[in-house]
Formats: C-alpha cells, sequence, structure tokens
C-alpha cells in the first residue's frame, strides 16, 4: 500500500549520527530528559536562574571592588576572631562552611532513605539537616552583629571603602536568605515525610499534583546549591 | 546519507507517560477567580496587560501632546514628562510586551499546541499571575504616591535616578524597583512552567522538531527571559539599596548644590552594564514569539508550508543566543574602552543574519502562497514590512561611529519604536484576530478589524518615519521642549505636529478595536471549531472554547509537522497535525 508517509522530520532519527544524532535525541518524543520527572527538571531550571542572580551579586561585588579607588579592608584581619589574646584569621568562617559542607552530607543521606521508604530516618536526616542550617544562620547572624558593634554599616565602615559594608551586607544576607528558604522547606517536607503523605501520594504541597518521594531529593538539589553558592562567596569574598 | 525509509515507520507513536491526573475546581471562584487552568490565566494575563497598557497610551499621548503642542497642556511641566517617559517605557516593554507574550499567548498555547492537558505546575502557574497583578498595582501605585512616579528615564540610569530633584525621588522610584522585582519573580514562576512544559510534557508524537514555530519562539524567549531578567533583578536590588539605606553600589561622590553628598566611590556604569544585560535579550524576549507567531500565521493564511522549518528553528536559537554577547552597543557613548565598541558592534552585525534568514523564509513562504488577505494575515504582512524597516536602521545604530552623532535623538526612539514597539504590536493585534474565535468561539468582526489594521498600520509610519528625520536632524530625545535651538530647524515643529495628530488617531483607533473585542463575545459569527482551517493542535481540540483539561477522553496523538497545508493528493489543502498517515488518492 502506497502511503504518504508521516512529514516527519527526524523519521531518520534513529540512524543519524554526530550532531543531528544528539538533536534528534534530544527533540525526541514527548519529553527531552527521559528520565527526569517535571519537578525535578523544573528545579534544575530554576537553579539555573538563580545561577545567574549569584553569579550577578558576585560579579557585581567584584566590579565595585576593583573600581573603587579606596583601598579594601584586609578580610582576614576583619574576619578574624579573638581567642585567648590570639587573632585567629577566618576561624568563624572556616567553621561555618564546614557546617554548611556537613549539613549537604545528611541531606544526602536524607535522599538515599527516601528512597528507600525509611520515612524515620529520612525525616531525622532531613531535621538534622535543617538543624545544621539553622546552625549557620544564627553564627552568621553573630557575625553580623560582631561587625556592625564594630561600626560596619551598609553605608561605610572604619577601615576602608565603604563598598566592603554593602556588599557585605548584601551577598551573605541573600544567601542567608536562601538558606532560611531551604530551612522551612525541609522542615514542611520533613513533616510530610513522617506523616507518610508520600506513601498515600497525598496531594502535592506547591505544586496541587500527587507528591512523591522524590521531592526529598528535589529539596535536597536546592539544598546542594545553596550549600556550593556558600563556596564561591567563601572563596571571592572571604579569600579574596 | 540516504532519504529512503525503509519499511513505513511505526505511525502510532508508544506511550512514554501515563495521563496525568488534573486537579479539579470546586467552585466558581477556583473555576474562574483563583483559576489553576492555564487558559484562564491566560486570559487574566492578558485582560490585565491590555489594561495597563491602554493607561501606557494615554501617557503617550500626552507626551505628544507636549512636543507637538508645547504648553497646550498646562499641567505637563518638565517633571511630569519625565514621569510620562518612565512610566510609557516601563509599562509598555515589560508589564505589556513581556507579560501578554509569554503570560498571555504562552498559557494559553503551549499547552494545547502541544496537545497537554494543563502546565506541568498549576498552582505555581496562578500564584505566577497573582504576583504579576500585584506588581501592577504596585507599579499603578507610583501614581498616587507623594512625589509622583518615577522620572528617571525608563532606564533609570544612575546616579541621576535616585539623586534629589529628580521627579519621582522620593517614593516613585522605590514602588517602581519593588513592583520590577515582584514581576520578576512572578515571571520566574510562570517561565519554569512554560520551559518544563515543552520540555517533558508534550502529547506523543509531538517532538520538538515537530512544534509549531509559536511555540519554538515562546519557549526560547522564556529560557532566554530566565537568564536575563537576574541582572534586572540584581540591579533592582542594589538601586534599592542605594535609595533606601545610602550604600554606594551605583552611586560616585557627587556634589550638589555645592554640598558634597553622602555617597562615594560606585560605579554607574555598572548599572549600565547589569541593565542592558538585562535590556538587550529583553528586546529578543518580544521579539521572538513575535517571530515564531507570525510564521504560524503566515503558514496558515497563505495556505502553504513554512519555508526552512529547521533553519527558523535554529534561527530562533541562534538570536537568542547572540543577543547576551550584544548589549553594550546601548553604552558606545557611556566612555568605554574602544575595542569593546568594536567587538559589541561585530556581534550586534551578526544578529542580522538569523534575523535576515527569518525575513527570507517568511517571503519564501509567501511566494506562490494561496495568499488570503484575512486580518490576521494583514497584521502578519505589516509585521514583516515594519520589522525589516526596523531593523534596518539597527544597522545604522550597531556601527560605532554612526551610532556616536545618531546616540540620544528621536533616530534611536524611532528605531525601537518600530522594531520592537509597532512590530510585536502588529503581531500581538494579529494573534488575537486568529485566536479568538478559539477562546471565544466567536470571530471578530471583518470589517472593524481591516479599519483597525489599516489605521494602525498607516498611522504608525506617519508616527515613526517622521520622527528619524527629527532625530538626523538632531533633535535630541527627552527633551520637554525643544525651544530656539539654532541646530533646529523650524520645519521640525511642524513634523512634530503632524506626528502627535498621527499618534492621536492610531490612540483612537484602537478603541475600534475594544469595541471588537467586547461587541464579538456576543454578537460575532460563530466560529466553529477550525475557521482558519489550520493544522496545529489547538484547532483540534472537542470543544471551542476548549473545556477544563483541553482534551476530552483522550489525548491527541501527533503524526506529522504543523505546516501540512496543500500537501498533493490530499483530500483537503491541510492535514492536521493529528491526522494519521492516509493512503494516497492521487
Amino acid at each position: 500500500m502506497n502511503e504518504i508517509a508521516p512529514t516527519t522530520l527526524n523519521a531518520k532519527a534513529g540512524h543519524a549520527s554526530g550532531w543531528r544524532g544528539i538533536v534528534a535525541d534530544w527533540s525526541s518524543d514527548q519529553r527531552a530528559f527521559k528520565t527526569v520527572s517535571w519537578g525535578k527538571a523544573m528545579m534544575w531550571i530554576f537553579l539555573l536562574s538563580d545561577t545567574f542572580i549569584f553569579g550577578t551579586f558576585l560579579i557585581s561585588y567584584m566590579t565595585v571592588r576593583a573600581s573603587t579607588v579606596v583601598p579594601w579592608p584586609n578580610p582576614s584581619e576583619v574576619f578574624a576572631l579573638e581567642i585567648g589574646g590570639r587573632q585567629l584569621p577566618l576561624l568563624l568562617i572556616a567553621i561555618m562552611t564546614f557546617v554548611l559542607i556537613s549539613s549537604s552530607g545528611t541531606m544526602a543521606m536524607a535522599v538515599n532513605f527516601g528512597y528507600r521508604r525509611e520515612r524515620r530516618k529520612t525525616a531525622i536526616l532531613m531535621l538534622a539537616t535543617a538543624l545544621l542550617g539553622v546552625t549557620f544562620v544564627s553564627m552568621q547572624a553573630f557575625e553580623w552583629t560582631k561587625l556592625i558593634r564594630e561600626g560596619v554599616r551598609p553605608w561605610g565602615n572604619p577601615w576602608g571603602a565603604d563598598q566592603f559594608g554593602s556588599s557585605f551586607f548584601m551577598i551573605t544576607g541573600f544567601h542567608g536568605t536562601h538558606v532560611t528558604i531551604g530551612v522551612i522547606f525541609l522542615a514542611i517536607i520533613a513533616r510530610k515525610v513522617w506523616r507518610g503523605d508520600f506513601d498515600h501520594g497525598r496531594r502535592g504541597f506547591f505544586t496541587s499534583r500527587k507528591g512523591r518521594y522524590e521531592i526529598v531529593e528535589i529539596t535536597g538539589l536546592y539544598w546542594h546549591f545553596v550549600d556550593l553558592v556558600w563556596v564561591f562567596i567563601f572563596a571571592l569574598f572571604y579569600l579574596w | 546519507m540516504v532519504d529512503v525509509m525503509h519499511g513505513v515507520p511505526e505511525p502510532r507513536p508508544a506511550a512514554e507517560t501515563e495521563d496525568v491526573e488534573l486537579y479539579h475546581p470546586h467552585s466558581w471562584i477556583t473555576k474562574y477567580v483563583f483559576s489553576q487552568d492555564a487558559k484562564v490565566i491566560a486570559i487574566q494575563y492578558s485582560l490585565t496587560a491590555l489594561a495597563i497598557g491602554l493607561v501606557a497610551l494615554v501617557l503617550s499621548w500626552l507626551m505628544r501632546l507636549q512636543l507637538g503642542f508645547p504648553g497646550l497642556v498646562s499641567f505637563i511641566d518638565p517633571e511630569r514628562y519625565y514621569q510620562l517617559i518612565t512610566m510609557h517605557g516601563m509599562i509598555m516593554v515589560i508589564y505589556l510586551l513581556t507579560a501578554l507574550f509569554l503570560g498571555g499567548f504562552g498559557n494559553y498555547l503551549i499547552p494545547l499546541m502541544l496537545g497537554a492537558r494543563d502546565m506541568v505546575f498549576p498552582y505555581v502557574n496562578m500564584l505566577s499571575y497573582w504576583i504579576y497583578l500585584l506588581a501592577v498595582l504596585v507599579l499603578v501605585s507610583g501614581f498616587l504616591v507623594p512625589g509622583g512616579a518615577a522620572g528617571a528615564g525608563w532606564t533609570l540610569y544612575p546616579p541621576q535616578a535616585i539623586l534629589a530633584n529628580t521627579p519621582g525621588q522620593q517614593w516613585g522610584i522605590i514602588v517602581l524597583l519593588v513592583s520590577l522585582i515582584l514581576f520578576i519573580i512572578g515571571f520566574t514562576m510562570g517561565g519554569l512552567n512554560y520551559v518544563v512544559t515543552v520540555l517533558q510534557g508534550r502529547a506523543r508524537g509531538m517532538t520538538l522538531m515537530r512544534m509549531p514555530l509559536t511555540i519554538w519562539g515562546i519557549f526560547t524567549a522564556t529560557v532566554m527571559a530566565l537568564l536575563a531578567f537576574p541582572a534586572l533583578f540584581v540591579a533592582a536590588v542594589m538601586m534599592l539599596l542605594d535609595r533606601l539605606l545610602g550604600t554606594s553600589f551605583f552611586m560616585p561622590a557627587i556634589i550638589a548644590m555645592g554640598e558634597p553628598l553622602a555617597y562615594k566611590g560606585g560605579s554607574p556604569i555598572l548599572f549600565q552594564h547589569l541593565f542592558w544585560f538585562f535590556g538587550h535579550p529583553e528586546v529578543y524576549i518580544v521579539a521572538l514569539p513575535a517571530f515564531g507567531i507570525v510564521s504560524d500565521l503566515i503558514s496558515t493564511h497563505a495556505r502553504k508550508n513554512i519555508f526552512g522549518y529547521r533553519m527558523m528553528v535554529w534561527a530562533l536559537i541562534a538570536i537568542g543566543a547572540l543577543s547576551f554577547v550584544v548589549w553594550a552597543h546601548h553604552m558606545y557613548v557611556s566612555g568605554m574602552y574602544p575595542a569593546f565598541g568594536f567587538f559589541f558592534a561585530t556581534t550586534t552585525l551578526i544578529i542580522a543574519i538569523p534575523t535576515a534568514i527569518k525575513v527570507y523564509n517568511w517571503v519564501l513562504t509567501l511566494w506562490q502562497g494561496d495568499i488570503h488577505l484575512t486580518v490576521p494575515m494583514l497584521f502578519a504582512l505589516g509585521f514583516i514590512v515594519t520589522f525589516v524597516n526596523g531593523g534596518l536602521t539597527g544597522l545604522f545604530l550597531g556601527n560605532v561611529v554612526v551610532d556616536v552623532p545618531l546616540s540620544d535623538t528621536m533616530f534611536v526612539v524611532a528605531h525601537f519604536h518600530m522594531v520592537m514597539g509597532v512590530a510585536p504590536i502588529l503581531v500581538i493585534f494579529g494573534a488575537i484576530y486568529h485566536w479568538y474565535p478559539k477562546v471565544t468561539g466567536r470571530m471578530l468582526h471583518d470589517g472593524l478589524g481591516k479599519l483597525h489594521f489599516w489605521v494602525t498600520f498607516l498611522g504608525a509610519y506617519a508616527i515613526f518615519f517622521p520622527m528619524h528625520y527629527i532625530g538626523l536632524m538632531g533633535v535630541p530625545r527627552r527633551y520637554h521642549e525643544i525651544g530656539g535651538i539654532a541646530l533646529v530647524p523650524p520645519s521640525a515643529a511642524t513634523l512634530n505636529e503632524f506626528i502627535t495628530v498621527a499618534a492621536l488617531i492610531v490612540g483612537t483607533a484602537q478603541l475600534v478595536f475594544l469595541f471588537n473585542l467586547v461587541w464579538s463575545l456576543g454578537h460575532g459569527q460563530p466560529a466553529g471549531g477550525n475557521p482558519w482551517r489550520a493544522t496545529t493542535l489547538e484547532w483540534q481540540t472537542p470543544h471551542t472554547p476548549p473545556a477544563h483539561g483541553n482534551w476530552g477522553e483522550t489525548l491527541p496523538v501527533v503524526y506529522r509537522w504543523p505546516y501540512d497545508y496543500s500537501v498533493p493528493g490530499a483530500a483537503e489543502d491541510f492535514l492536521p497535525q493529528n491526522q494519521p498517515p492516509v493512503p494516497r488518492t492521487g
């Protein structure tokens, strides 16, 4: 029988190789990423957008730091703690970084237990992650308080360029907000895990679709991202 | 590579995912007000955007009255004039064009054209609209606060934007920045939905390379918006801090009225970089959906497949990518290093290549087509002409040496109004005439539509062609009144009067359009399911207007690309995308 073949632009997809093959695979039926759920795809794309926000914040900070004519305060002196009469540079920041990185570890374990359907362990590990997050934010609050007591303001500071205080409060504040939001999300999801919402497909929070244990992993993606961003802030703000 | 297929390919692609279960509203409020249905959200977005656009239209009238007949309207003093400019520009670019193309057409067309039941995250989609509405209300509140709306020019350049004595410096600028931040948050929620729906939520058989170009345009623009709006977000946050907390991100040391201000050491140029890193992609965020829609309008109303579909897709993607590396061509006169000017001029002119591919392909689609001069087609043709016109003056302004004398003249104003004002607006009108029958089930009145088209199209040229000439004479933009400057001949005043009269007429013609929208709702001819005999999926829905869930019991299956018009041997002159392969008749 002679048929008008459907006008497929990738009828040859199965045979294509090289760039054409990549395009054909990528643009194939129904889903571009075959194993990725909607929620996970959305989180990844959101994180891409958020990367641009943090990237722009950091580039703007580097620009003002490079273009101001007044000397920049020395971070290892500003961010030092005096313990037993000795100045220990970056001590608090080191602890904060350690806490945040550790929280990524507990988060990863929570994801693992989530997929094993071990509700109690998952919820406890998520709460542990949230607790480490709270610790981080509290230490940040301590650091802010210390600097404000020493006279650092968004519009000026005793040691050098005004933009030091402005960039510091803006960038760490924006990051701290991310951590706080992450803590809230972790708490909400942990409660749902504990209650067993995802075993009987209760309607998801924020999506009006049926919830699944994958939400633990998606929350984890966000958490690891916030963690990764901190590494860049640490390197570019505290170590430079 | 051989072009022969061995055996007939499996015509019915296997399903990769099961049908989604839908959220069903239970009350009138959740059905029509706090609705999670993308179609309702689309209409909410569109009506809000049109309403705020009407405000911006009135603002432009007031500006034109002042320019054409200085002093005629006494309350337009220089400060008011600045506020008019600022609000007109902001509203038109962001709150009308971006919101209408992506929030309006995107929400309506993406699920329908792709054979999906709804957006992937209906709840987030609903939030997106309400945050957008909040952003609009905050923006409008700028007119009511002490000191009036922001008057810093729509580009909000510091240091001027937040210095005392700039109109709207008290509250207007704060309100505007907050509104922008809200808009970006709301848009991100919608944008994530559009992108994920296109990537992951398509019907069986709907490969990316079978998507209508409308969807390709909206999709590419949304991805760009998700990457470009962050720069505006950061700029808005930093300027807000400068204004409220007295930081000096963008503020250098300034002596005002003999007194040094508290600001020192900031970089105003940084703001320009951030703003245009958003601002230039924004031009294409508005243009790419227009490109896509116009491709579909032309193909449908010329009964011919689009010429060079694959190249059209790649051109969209290339334009989207290139537009991220051209931003500093808005800053040739900012005193930047000359070699950068060379770089940005080169990248700018390279964009002309994919753009020209698109224009040629539109023309070649029309070539020997069965052109029906319906109202949507008229608007599509009007778009092509206008876009070419605006694009050509873009080549002038993209070159550093030509741009420097033309910078900040009315020539620039004429250029960007042609290319990103009039051209996309023509597409919006064409698209409304095209899809109104699907949204409401009734046709818009044809005669009124043609009247609307001809007055708008010819009127736009009456407004903006002379404006190029005024600009070449050296008339600067943003001036409240030219007065007796020696370099400006008196004929400029005559032209300005002419432009103002034309602008008033064109503005009035939009009332015809609004009347048509309302009147046809009750009195338009019943349209039936597929009045334009189009191939794309949204015309194949079981109900018109489409019901909740779009497709009734079974989801459509796609067998072909969206441009099977006038296929030789086929019984009809169009083959819908969900029509299975048919035996050859001839």
